[in-house]
């Protein structure tokens, strides 16, 4: 190999470098760019946002919009609301999925194929929109938080990733010795199992709580009253459907109007600022989740 | 490998009663199972009863046992109805589309970070890029109308820079399906590559350094080391987006759907809401749903089968 083709190879991989960096730059700005200006738009003068003058940094600070959305009993209720739900909705799916997970994953127990083949199934094939609507309905749960809960009680992709947690990172033997000496099944499951399980417990929290907190539809479809509206559909009557009826405001609510531009950016950063604040601290689970469910399922 | 010590005509009893004899001894674990096995019943395999009213014309007061039965009626209704190939296109399109653009770029993202030589880097690249997925829809779609609004949104203001006219994004059709591709290219890109970057770190690294050695610049050993390597998850992805290709989306088209924009946001999934939750017309819509899940299922196994196959990897 020539002097000439090594020093031509070292400046394409310099070359290639550069490329590969200036690219990934370029991704980071188009991602954070719309983070950062709803950020600065819930600071700035809502009448410099609305003619565009607002970038990147926020232009005359003010909290009125803020102000404005912490005296807001709505909103307020729906977090109150979001945060029940999500509690109690996340306890009830982990409880559920543990106690199928776990029995699943016992590769000594009869039948456990074709329970696993009738669970995997519904993955596939669903009744749809309209036969599971008019059952919770049957069953009374409209306009009550149980029909936030129940018919979620387990999400299926879940219940895999958790079985293959208990079969693929908790060793056989262990059980097996644990049976050996007079542990019952249930023991085994609680002093044993879960202590042992804590990461993929932390992963079905999280995925289940995010779910819960970010969930709409449901709400839209199952609760009429406003009072137990979740924190999404309060956001959605704020973000979306209000929109209509600024516009068709007459001109003197100018700074009406303005204000409820503004309060669109506070409430997009309130209502996410819970999920955003835990980020840093759970993502390494939830990638962890990812790669169980995928890689080894 | 039958044991040749027990009499032949034994060998099955003993096998019932061994059988047996593990279900008891494991009664727990069953009753373990009971709550959730109740539950799959109910609320999976009750709405798959409840299905034949789609057969059937289904009144509230009667319940679906005893509504008359009305065999295909439905579906042809749908089928000769003028919603149907607009519902149709706009369902098929959006997830072609999909398929086009938004599932190959997590990919290149996951190949892209791969590359960056400096490790702190390319952790703040792959942490900042799944922010967004955390994002709730409703949030998703407020943020899409403050930016795209005609008044005072970033990017009307910056079309207005360059002396365009404003655009009305979100009110027009024409405009709806790149929108809705683009942002959720935006939003799930980065979550969406954590499995193929995962995927990456496991290629054995001297495959690299052999092809290094034989020549390769940095695009040949992506190309004939890093995508041969998750060339299987890929398979897999792809077979899991085409299993539910015909309802992608649909939590977030509703949000986006207006009067201006239904020509092309119009889809199967939206449909059914409006029509079957909204103006309860039930059998109707569980029908058009039913439809939806048929040929949903049908392409699942045949892409499963070509994968099978063409790929060797396969879900089943």
């Amino acid at each position: 190999m020539g002097e000439q083709t090594v020093k031509k190879r070292k400046s394409d991989e310099q070359l290639f470098d550069t490329v590969v960096n200036v690219l990934a730059v370029v991704i980071l700005i188009v991602v954070l760019y719309p983070l950062i200006f709803i950020v600065s738009a819930s600071f700035s003068d809502p009448a410099l946002v609305l003619n565009g003058e607002v970038y990147l940094l926020p232009k005359h600070i003010t909290f009125e919009a803020y102000k404005n959305v912490f005296q807001n009993e709505k909103i307020w209720n729906g977090y109150g609301n979001t945060i029940i739900y999500t509690t109690v909705g996340t306890a009830i799916n982990v409880l559920m999925t543990t106690l199928a997970a776990y029995p699943l994953s016992r590769r000594d127990l009869p039948g456990r194929g074709v329970i696993m083949f009738f669970i995997t199934l519904t993955m596939f094939f669903s009744g749809g929109l309209i036969p599971s609507y008019l059952l919770v309905k049957s069953l009374g749960m409209v306009n009550t938080m149980w029909a936030l809960i129940i018919p979620g009680a387990i999400a299926t992709y879940n219940l895999i990733v958790m079985r293959t947690y208990f079969q693929s990172s908790i060793p056989w033997e262990i059980q097996e010795a644990a049976h050996i000496d007079g542990c019952s099944n249930w023991k085994l499951l609680t002093h044993v199992i879960l202590p042992l399980s804590k990461p993929i417990l932390a992963v079905m929290v999280l995925f289940y709580a995010v779910g819960h907190w970010n969930s709409y539809f449901n709400a839209l479809i199952y609760i009429r009253t406003k009072e137990l509206y979740p924190l999404q559909l309060v956001l959605r009557e704020v973000l979306l459907v209000s929109q209509a009826d600024a516009v068709d405001s007459s001109v003197g609510m100018e700074s009406k109007i303005l204000l409820a531009e503004s309060i669109k950016y506070v409430v997009i950063i309130i209502s996410s600022l819970p999920v955003l604040v835990m980020y840093p601290f759970v993502q390494r689970h939830f990638v962890k989740g990812v790669m169980i469910g995928s890689l080894k399922g | 490998m039958k044991s040749t010590a027990i009499p032949v005509d034994a060998a099955p009893r003993s096998k019932s009663r061994r059988l047996f004899k593990s279900i008891v001894s494991r009664y727990d674990l069953y009753l373990m199972l009971l709550l959730p096995i109740v539950w799959y019943l109910v609320f999976h395999y009750g709405p798959l009863y409840g299905l034949q009213i789609a057969f059937k014309n289904f009144s509230p007061a009667k319940g679906i046992l005893a509504s008359p039965w009305v065999g295909l009626e439905h579906f042809q209704r749908f089928v000769e109805s003028y919603y149907f190939w607009r519902l149709l296109w706009n369902t098929v399109s959006i997830n072609l589309f999909s398929l086009l653009f938004a599932f190959p770029i997590p990919i290149l993202l996951a190949l892209l970070i791969n590359e960056i030589r400096s490790k702190t880097f390319s952790k703040i690249v792959q942490n900042v890029t799944y922010i967004p997925h955390f994002i709730s829809v409703v949030v998703m779609v407020g943020m899409l109308m403050l930016f795209l609004s005609p008044r005072g949104g970033p990017v009307n203001s910056i079309l207005q820079a360059f002396g365009a006219a404003p655009v009305r994004f979100l009110d027009s059709a024409a405009w709806f399906k790149t929108i809705f591709i683009g942002s959720n290219i935006w939003q799930n890109m980065g979550w969406q590559s954590i499995i193929y970057i995962a995927a990456l770190s496991g290629v054995n690294p001297q495959l690299y350094e052999a092809a290094k050695m034989d020549g390769a610049g940095r695009l040949k050993r992506i190309w004939h080391v890093s995508v041969p390597g998750i060339l299987p998850v890929i398979v897999i992805l792809l077979i899991l987006d085409v299993g539910h290709f015909m309802n992608v989306g649909f939590e977030k088209i509703l949000l986006m759907q207006n009067n201006l924009n239904i020509q092309s946001s119009d889809v199967i999934s939206t449909f059914v809401y409006t029509t079957g939750i909204l103006k309860g017309e039930y059998s109707y819509t569980a029908a058009i749903g039913l439809f939806n899940s048929v040929i949903n299922l049908a392409l699942l196994v045949l892409v499963n089968r070509f994968a099978r196959k063409k790929a060797e990897t396969s879900l089943w």
